[in-house]
């Protein structure tokens, strides 16, 4: 009989070691998966994971794909870290790019220095605007968190398609639902020249840093994990849990409207219905995979980004749906999530004792 | 009096989807697990449904199919949820975007076929009634077997010694296996229940609605489901009422703009998304009803023995 | 083989947790009509050793053997079609449903079809035992004791012949006790065997025909309680090195320190109590008590004074000053330490080091500056804790889950107490907690006493009040009796105080 049974410590390698352990199980899901499909799996496999990254504008572009990413997960690992389930950064970052929009095209051609910084703060104004709407919702009105964010990410997407169908939209785009090309002072400069990488990733690192020295170093940070871990004991402590939800949501808000702000002024110069293909869910899964630590969500944010661009590769180079990408990232979700139930229990073989016959006193059972 | 008609009979139209997934979910809730992944199994099941008759040419495959492969889906969170008692929260919102992908993986070819969907079947005699006649009771298989499932649910939860049973594990795993009751068997059907019924509810979207499929064609019903179990504080009748008025608020936009309302499509269709958030600060003020209401061991993962 | 008087035989029942063994070769045996005492402290094996009787969890190795059957208990289902029922000391009911429903769902489908018929059965059986019970009224509306009955009352519907009751009369008044024994004592008599797990020497002695005493899970002995003293069996469960008591010295109170006048609050929880004009003060140098039964605004009362519920007035003065609006770290800052009654999960975050649970509450000593925290003054802040209250650990790095109950309630008790508070609110400090540790504890509360603190103590322990308490009262429904001197507080005013019935004998706040 195979029973799982919970183990007396939490194992601290498989907890590390999870998220390789889902990757490869994802990987292999995928060979079997293209095989099935009638494809060469190695080839397709070669193209989704390593074609990508062989060379320097290869590179560039993972950084690129990574900037976003990083950011919103950057937020929400402090929100997770309290338990705090914003699902919102979508949306955040949304509102993040139409915000700073606005005063991209407002500013117009006028130049200066200030132009980009005001860009870039509208569009943190915006994501941290977007992110209290939730936060009033849930600290004032006890409105769960996970449906309000929800719900504001549609709202977002629809106020963004209303923004470039209408407000934003450039009179002179030939009827697509775009806004103007930003002037050059509202554009993100260039990280590596000749490549389209920008400052956005050097935010998002710096994002990364500032949430390991939050956790590492200070109270707020353990607050946050006493919240998350024991809310009886946080409250019996008497730190607020009102308080800390507003400044977990407001991070989520702050650095996902910078994603999104950063995204417009930086590889697409724009506003454009498409500017997310769905980071602020996907960075759902790297702060998972990352373990909700700055280390860890750097790498994860750094291989999700390689399924978007392998996505693309698949579609071009193979004739797949760009799908693939999405389903790509939710097995690894699903994986990761049952390798993580082994941190806490393990399976032992155990054989039912007959009715009444006693068994010697040995270790009954075989771990696995 | 035509166009109340008209109104009234796609208000029911838009709200049966959300009825039968909700009505799913609010069963798998009563038995205490949260699963946040009803839009994936909804998008795999209106993309199983719409494969399986487009390549049969019967609806009932479909049908089948969908709850099918909605099951199947509610399985894998059900091995997640109850038997490694992973997190409910972070195991639902996996099932939804693995289901997204997967559906836009395996929907792909598809767009843009096209299929019979299911008719309208006016019921004699009651399909005569002035107003409600038309509304109501002309109407495709899929919604009459909707109410149905509503009856079915209801009757089992009042009356049924399963429904007692249902209740008491969601109340109390710890006390419902000390009563000699099987907790994760349970619990497993009701997750299971809830992926047949949210499996439906996309096919309905898929092969009823707007017999075909696109991307992400749910657009977060899903969700909304969720939130309106909340709303119905897990009783039937409310979330049948509730179903309802999502339903009217998901087509305001159409009737505002058919007695022509000038206002920017994309802010209407903010609409229902809006209405859920509304709903949610309702509840709000009567915070007492729900605490009552909530299935005491909702997300609580349960080991017996531990 | 059968011998029919013997009901249940255990032999050599082994059960092993992961880091410990809880029971090492258990032998018991109960006769048929017998009332039999498990004896034990906290963490002996009592309570693992009816989980296997039950079928909550299977035995290592071991036999079990049923009126001369061996058997193998896979469940609990099991478990009562064999006849055996269970009486948990946190009970096994539904609270939001009927008495009726709560027994249906115990017994076979077809058995309960007939709903008139099983309210019937209810209602004879309960009245037949002297334990009157209304089969529709929904049992989040009972009382402790009512719950108890209803879980007494499923057990005989189900017809079982042997009762196991865990610590049953930790959630009754003293008069409740004498009820529930005559009741037994008449199961018994019909033929009815009773397992009896209990701590408490003395009704053991008064009810009990046999005795098996548990210690580490072994077994130390066997006896028949009437014949041996008190203490003796209580050598027997603890052995010979451990303190059994605490000698306690009179209290020297001092000026008053906490006044609470009018106190009222109310709950929005459908299954909370709301707090009814509670009135009382306490000196700097006392030990003042609050007995009473579980669920009756312990809680509610704890989280008052805490600060985790803040109110509008100025009920409770603390030297003098309105602290109702203060949160709780305000109320730290000024010498107001609280010891919860869950240790891990309120006192404590499971999963946390030692040393980042001390931050819980005692970051104000220095732990922290503009926000960040100062490690090295965090692991030697709980060094101190550990070293001076000698608890058992491997170091301020292990978590807080890995520690004993004792231990880590030492652990919380001692954080608090390295705080030199001027008052200290403790809620069951010693529930659950080995003899050992709960000695080290008492000694601590009446250490803090001496050194001019005052000390409310909240416990369902009323040897434990008796023991340390200078005056104490009782708390029923939300309502405070008054507080009376404890050496002049009959056990059996104390208990009509736990019961609601304030009015009987005027004893005033005299030592007020």
């Amino acid at each position: 009989m195979l029973q799982l049974e919970r183990r007396p410590e939490a194992s601290t390698t498989l907890r590390w070691l999870s998220p390789l352990l889902a990757l490869a199980l994802t990987v292999a899901t995928g060979f079997l998966l293209f095989l099935g499909m009638g494809k060469d799996p190695i080839q397709a496999l070669t193209f989704f994971f390593i074609t990508p990254i062989s060379d320097l504008t290869g590179l560039a572009e993972l950084g690129l794909k990574t900037a976003p990413l990083l950011l919103c997960a950057a937020g929400l690992t402090v929100c997770f870290r309290a338990r705090i389930w914003n699902i919102g950064a979508e949306g955040h970052f949304l509102i993040g790019a139409v915000a700073a929009s606005a005063v991209a095209v407002s500013v117009g051609e006028a130049g200066g220095f200030l132009v980009l910084p005001a860009v870039l703060l509208a569009g943190i104004a915006g994501g941290m605007a977007w992110a209290a709407i939730a936060a009033f919702l849930k600290t004032h009105l006890n409105c769960n968190e996970i449906l309000t964010t929800i719900m504001l990410n549609y709202i977002a997407l629809n106020l963004l398609l209303y923004a470039v169908h209408g407000p934003l939209k450039d009179p002179y785009g030939f009827g697509f639902p775009q806004s103007v090309m930003f002037a050059d002072a509202a554009l993100l400069p260039a990280l590596i020249n000749g490549t389209r990488l920008h400052i956005g990733l050097a935010f998002g690192l710096l994002a990364a840093v500032a949430v390991w020295v939050l956790f590492a170093r200070s109270f707020i940070g353990y607050q946050l994990n006493v919240v998350g871990e024991d809310h009886r004991a946080a409250a019996f402590a008497g730190f607020s849990a009102r308080r800390l939800t507003w400044f977990a949501l407001l991070v989520g808000g702050a650095t996902a409207g910078l994603a999104g702000a950063a995204e417009v002024t930086g590889p697409i110069g724009q506003l454009v219905p498409q500017v997310s293909p769905g980071y602020g869910y996907t960075a759902i899964i790297v702060v998972f995979l990352g373990r909700m630590h700055a280390l860890g969500i750097i790498a994860a944010s750094a291989l999700l980004a390689l399924t978007f661009i392998g996505g693309e590769m698949l579609q071009i180079a193979m004739n797949m749906p760009k799908a693939v990408t999405a389903m790509f990232q939710g097995m690894l979700l699903f994986y990761l999530l049952t390798c993580d139930a082994f941190i806490h229990y393990r399976i032992r073989f155990r054989r039912p004792l007959p009715a009444g016959l006693s068994q010697p006193a040995a270790p009954a059972g075989q771990e696995l | 009096m035509d166009l109340l008609t008209n109104i009234l009979a796609a208000t029911v139209v838009a709200g049966t989807p959300l009825l039968l997934v909700a009505l799913g979910e609010l069963i798998c809730e009563r038995s205490g697990v949260l699963n946040l992944g009803q839009e994936g199994m909804m998008l795999m099941g209106a993309v199983a449904g719409f494969i399986a008759t487009l390549s049969t040419g019967s609806l009932a495959a479909g049908i089948v199919t969908a709850m099918l492969t909605g099951l199947a889906m509610s399985m894998l969170f059900a091995v997640m949820a109850v038997t490694l008692s992973a997190n409910q929260y972070a195991a639902g919102l996996a099932l939804t975007i693995f289901g997204t992908g997967l559906s836009a993986f395996v929907g792909a070819g598809f767009v843009g076929q096209s299929i019979e969907g299911f008719e309208k079947i006016a019921i004699p005699l009651l399909s005569d009634l002035p107003v409600l006649g038309r509304a109501l009771f002309t109407q495709d298989l899929l919604v009459y077997f909707s109410w149905l499932v509503f009856a079915g649910v209801a009757l089992f939860l009042r009356f049924s010694r399963g429904g007692l049973v249902l209740r008491a594990v969601g109340e109390s795993p710890g006390a419902a296996n000390a009563n000699g009751l099987r907790v994760l068997t349970v619990r497993y059907l009701a997750v299971a229940f809830g992926g047949a019924m949210a499996g439906l509810a996309g096919a309905y979207l898929s092969l009823a609605y707007t017999p075909m499929w696109t991307e992400n064609m749910t657009s977060g019903r899903g969700w909304i489901a969720l939130a309106l179990v909340v709303f119905a504080s897990w009783r039937p009748g409310r979330l049948l009422l509730g179903a309802y008025l999502f339903g009217a608020a998901s087509i305001l936009h159409l009737v505002l703009q058919g007695l022509g309302w000038r206002s920017p499509t994309e802010l209407l269709a903010m609409l229902p998304y809006v209405v859920t958030i509304l709903m949610l600060i309702l509840l709000s003020f009567d915070p007492v009803r729900t605490r009552l209401n909530t299935p005491l061991s909702l997300g609580q993962p349960y080991r017996p023995g531990h | 083989m059968a011998v029919s008087a013997q009901r249940l035989k255990l032999q050599g029942i082994v059960k092993d947790y992961p880091g410990c063994r809880a029971n090492d070769g258990v032998d018991l045996t109960v006769g048929a009509g017998e009332i039999h005492a498990l004896l034990g402290e906290n963490g002996a094996g009592k309570s693992t050793l009816m989980k296997i009787i039950y079928g909550v969890v299977q035995p290592d190795a071991g036999r079990i053997v049923w009126n001369g059957h061996p058997v193998t208990v896979e469940n609990p289902a099991r478990a009562r079609q064999l006849g055996i029922g269970m009486v948990f000391q946190h009970f096994s009911l539904f609270e939001t449903l009927t008495v009726a429903e709560n027994i249906a769902l115990g017994l076979p489908a077809d058995e309960v079809r007939d709903r008139g018929a099983l309210e019937q059965r209810i209602r004879e059986v309960s009245e037949h035992y002297g334990m009157a019970l209304d089969p529709r009224r929904f049992v989040s509306t009972l009382s402790m004791g009512e719950r108890q009955r209803v879980e007494i009352v499923r057990c005989l519907v189900q017809e079982s012949t042997l009762l196991i009751l865990d610590e049953p009369t930790s959630v009754l008044t003293p008069q409740e006790v004498a009820t529930l024994f005559k009741t037994l004592r008449k199961l018994a008599r019909d033929g009815c065997s009773i397992l009896f797990i209990s701590h408490k020497l003395e009704e053991v002695r008064s009810l009990c025909d046999q005795a098996t005493v548990l210690r580490q899970g072994r077994v130390s002995g066997h006896c028949q309680p009437k014949d041996l003293s008190a203490s003796d069996i209580a050598r027997l469960m603890v052995g010979d090195d451990t303190p059994i008591a605490t000698q306690v010295s009179a209290a020297q109170p001092g000026d008053t320190l906490l006044q609470v006048q009018e106190l009222s609050w109310q709950t929005d929880d459908p299954f909370g109590t709301s707090l009814k004009n509670i009135g009382f003060s306490l000196r700097a140098g006392e030990i003042v008590g609050i007995a009473g039964v579980a669920g009756n605004g312990q809680e509610e009362l704890l989280k008052v004074l805490s600060g985790e519920i803040t109110l509008k007035g100025e009920a409770i003065r603390f030297t003098g000053e309105a602290i109702d609006r203060l949160p709780p770290g305000a109320r730290r800052a000024r010498g107001l330490a609280v010891v919860p009654e869950e240790r891990l999960g309120r006192g404590a975050v499971p999963v946390m080091s030692l040393a980042d649970n001390a931050l819980l509450t005692a970051a104000g000593q220095g732990l922290v500056r503009r926000g960040v925290i100062r490690r090295q003054r965090v692991r030697e802040f709980a060094r101190d804790v550990i070293s001076c209250f000698g608890v058992r650990c491997s170091g301020e790095q292990s978590s807080a889950s890995s520690l004993s109950g004792g231990n880590l309630q030492k652990y919380i008790l001692g954080r608090e107490a390295c705080q030199s508070p001027r008052l200290l609110v403790a809620s069951h400090p010693t529930w659950g907690v080995d003899v050992g540790s709960a000695v080290a504890i008492h000694q601590a509360l009446v250490k803090l006493r001496d050194e001019g603190a005052a000390i409310l103590l909240i416990s369902e322990d009323l040897d434990e009040l008796y023991q340390l308490c200078h005056r104490m009262g009782a708390i029923c429904n939300g309502r405070l009796s008054p507080l009376a001197p404890a050496s002049e507080l009959s056990i059996n005013q104390l208990g009509q105080w736990m019961a609601g019935n304030f009015e009987v004998e005027e004893l005033a706040d005299a030592a007020a």
